[in-house]
């Protein structure tokens, strides 16, 4: 199986479903002639041409809502944000036109809307370029989100993403963008809601998505050679819908729930596992549910201290020790 | 739109300016005197205004105080007459007039009593509490909608903001579906979910609808795009008011329409006032609102809203233009609304004059004009009017009765029309959790 970048397994995704669906585009700043501000629509614009694939001003309110207008008329926009954090001057349209007009018109019209871009902090580029808004998009019923970690991931997540019939927000890492993985030739699915056991493991559990997947990877093998201990890594992959099951089967057999998140702890996807634990695992636990996530700050932009910042894997196997 | 309703009101200021009002109208179609004068015709012809506006546009704002705007720019803009801009412009001579049949005629006066009457109806019942929210009533200002509706081929698109009765009712919308939905019951046009602000119906090319001020018009560009990335030959009419053209992403949209070249007309309605703000007092503007279109390389023209003859002219030839030269053009159509921002508007005649209202009611109701007109023309009798007003009302009224007798929603259509999988119960629609209540 060919090893590939997280990049180029968004890439071929795109690639895929430009040549299977003539309804679908791309649209962003810089995703065209300049190939993507992160390379990710590389060689797109010279395949598909000015029609499919869309340079737009800097405008964000105004091209996420001319998706959306697009969307509904049937065709399937993919917009490119190039920070997540620059979603926030167009949330209306997302959270009011794309999250809430198939409510509001009584499921008459549908928003087949892909939004995606990098969402993640640890690049020093300081607090407006740092957000994870997973956690208050996937507060809007209506959207959905998703978070890969893995290349695989990414392409099947993608994939199902653009020919989903609902807006999803899709959001990859700029951390993960050079990380390389197996993923195969040609188009595959991964459905959204599913998450995946990552690492088996029988003594806890570490639930996670996006990066912090890969932190928590890198934890359980520490916990594993130094401690004698075997973490299960759940990676939920997409946030809402959210695969409950996969996350309570893993702690009903480990008995222990450390929550890894690089969302910020309040109010984030954390809280909403905690609260799943706690209302439906309550009996299976032997210990309080722990969390390990971004520190409650802005993103600070000093280097050493932006580090401290996000969880490690250290801080990861000191907090679960700590719960034995 | 549910902003506070507690804006202090300032008598004395808008009583000494409402008259002089919409800036524009007043001073480049007049719309209270002579709303459907020649210059504005000719302000239309000139939609290439870019060629000539330039050199004016630099010129330092102070040294074109409003006042003078007009003159400048109607000169700037003045092109070889057409046609139609003599002295005294007879719009119904216009080609989008001109070939309009005695029956086309009645029906519009049929669909703007249509409105009126339905939208007091739901007035009653409002001051009644049968019904909550906010009701933005488009009463006044039913012109604007059904000479848009009548100018729609089929293939074009239209969107607006909240006060949108009128358009969705002028499309072809039922008034018992749209009553009931004010209503919140479940036979209502959004099922009870969306409420006045938010009235649809795709099928009719009618998108909504929207309560976000100004958050419609990128929605607009999307269905122009989306036109065009198609190849239909239509065009996209996005609605907006005056408060909204100062929202920032009016000009993203502008820009951004240009840009792209896309078939799509903004029309703005400008009824003088943003909610309780005068039109001076939230607008900073050298000629119109319109005007600002020029900066972004987009056509723009002023014109009379209260003359469905002189409304039809005007933004037929736009809405022809985008569809044929995907040419973006933002038409300001100066119109007036007889009651407050909202029902809720607690100082709906507060920040305008009682006078100023009564004078449009007088002088340039859109309907009154109308029968008067058609009276002229001999297509209709007093007996005729007569008899289709007594119709809508009645049909109102029925409507009413079906919104009172119809069910409310059920408690399960709660979780409904969300996620289009999960309400099609596909193969994605059953993987996860989608909603979280217990």
């Amino acid at each position: 199986m060919p090893v590939i970048t997280y990049r180029q397994a968004l890439n071929d995704a795109f690639a895929e479903e430009l040549a299977r669906d003539e309804n679908v585009f791309l649209m962003g700043e810089e995703v065209a002639q300049y190939n993507g501000a992160y390379k990710v629509t590389e060689g797109l614009w010279q395949k598909f041409g000015s029609k499919r694939v869309i340079d737009t001003p800097i405008s964000e309110a105004a091209f996420l809502g001319l998706g959306v207008g697009a969307a509904m008329m049937g065709l399937r926009p993919v917009v490119e944000l190039m920070f997540w954090s620059f979603a926030y001057v167009g949330l209306d349209q997302i959270i009011n036109n794309a999250g809430c007009i198939r409510y509001m018109s009584g499921g008459l019209i549908n928003v087949p809307m892909v939004i995606r871009g990098p969402a993640n902090g640890g690049t020093n580029v300081g607090a407006t370029h740092s957000h994870t808004p997973e956690n208050f998009l996937a507060n809007t019923p209506g959207l959905k989100v998703v978070c890969p970690a893995t290349p695989y991931d990414a392409k099947g997540l993608m994939i199902s993403s653009i020919r989903d019939n609902d807006t999803v927000c899709f959001m990859e890492n700029t951390l993960l963008y050079g990380d390389l993985g197996e993923v195969p030739e040609g188009a595959y699915t991964i459905p959204l809601g599913v998450a995946e056991v990552k690492r088996e493991g029988i003594d806890v559990s570490l639930i996670a998505h996006g990066r912090a997947v890969l932190t928590s990877l890198a934890a359980a093998e520490i916990l594993s050679v130094e401690h004698g201990i075997e973490a299960e890594v759940v990676d939920l992959r997409s946030i809402r819908p959210l695969d409950e099951e996969t996350i309570l089967n893993s702690v009903a057999k480990t008995h222990r729930a450390v929550l890894v998140d690089e969302n910020k702890p309040f109010c984030g996807v954390s809280s909403q596992i905690a609260a799943l634990l706690a209302e439906h695992a309550f009996d299976e636990l032997d210990a309080p549910v722990l969390r390990v996530t971004a520190l409650d700050a802005p993103a600070i932009y000093s280097m050493p201290l932006e580090k401290l910042q996000l969880p490690d894997a250290q801080a990861v196997v000191a907090k679960v020790l700590s719960s034995f | 739109m549910a902003r506070t309703l507690s804006l202090p009101s300032k008598p004395k200021q808008s009583a000494s300016k409402k008259a002089v009002r919409p800036v524009v109208t007043k001073k480049v179609t007049k719309a209270p005197a002579k709303a459907s004068k020649p210059v504005k015709r000719e302000v239309v012809k000139k939609a290439p205004v870019k060629k000539a506006a330039p050199k004016k546009a630099v010129t330092p704002r102070k040294t074109a105080p409003i006042s003078k705007a007009p003159a400048k720019a109607a000169k700037a803009v003045a092109k070889p007459a057409s046609p139609a801009s003599k002295a005294s412009t007879d719009w119904s001579k216009d080609p989008f007039n001109a070939k309009l049949k005695p029956a086309e005629k009645v029906s519009f006066l049929r669909e703007m009593l249509r409105i009126r009457r339905f939208e007091q109806q739901a007035l009653k019942h409002y001051n009644n509490g049968a019904m909550g929210g906010f009701l933005h009533l488009y009463i006044g200002q039913e012109s604007v909608a059904v000479g848009t509706a009548s100018l729609m081929n089929g293939q074009d698109e239209i969107i607006t903001a909240y006060r949108d009765h009128g358009h969705a009712l002028a499309v072809g919308m039922g008034m018992n579906e749209c009553m009931a939905e004010l209503f919140g019951k479940g036979t209502g046009c959004s099922k009870g979910k969306g409420g006045s602000m938010h009235f649809f119906a795709p099928d009719k090319h009618y998108w909504g609808g929207h309560g976000i001020v100004g958050g419609q018009a990128p929605l607009g560009m999307g269905l122009a795009f989306a036109l065009k990335y198609k190849g239909i030959k239509g065009c996209a009419i996005a609605f907006l008011g005056d408060g909204a053209v100062n929202q920032g992403v009016f000009s993203e949209c502008l820009n951004m329409a240009a840009l792209f070249e896309l078939p799509i007309v903004f029309v703005i309605e400008n009824n003088g006032y943003s909610m309780g703000t005068s039109l001076e007092r939230s607008s900073a503007i050298r000629h119109s609102l319109a005007s600002r279109a020029e900066g972004f390389d987009v056509d723009w023209s002023l014109c009379g809203g209260f003359d469905l003859y002189e409304l039809r002219a005007n933004l037929g030839a736009v809405m022809e233009k985008a569809r044929t030269k995907f040419r973006p053009h933002v038409l300001e159509v100066s119109t007036y609304r007889y009651y407050g921002h909202s029902v809720a508007d607690a100082n709906a005649k507060k920040y305008r004059s009682p006078e100023e209202i009564e004078r449009y009611k007088t002088e340039f109701d859109p309907i009154t004009l109308w029968e008067k007109q058609l009276l002229k023309e001999k297509v209709i009798t007093e007996d005729g009017i007569e008899k289709i007003n007594s119709e809508a009302k009645a049909e109102a009224a029925t409507a009413a009765e079906f919104a009172i007798a119809s069910p409310w929603p059920s408690e399960e259509s709660i979780f409904e029309d969300i996620y289009h999988e999960v309400d099609h119960q596909t193969e994605a629609g059953q993987t996860g959790r989608h909603f979280f209540s217990e």
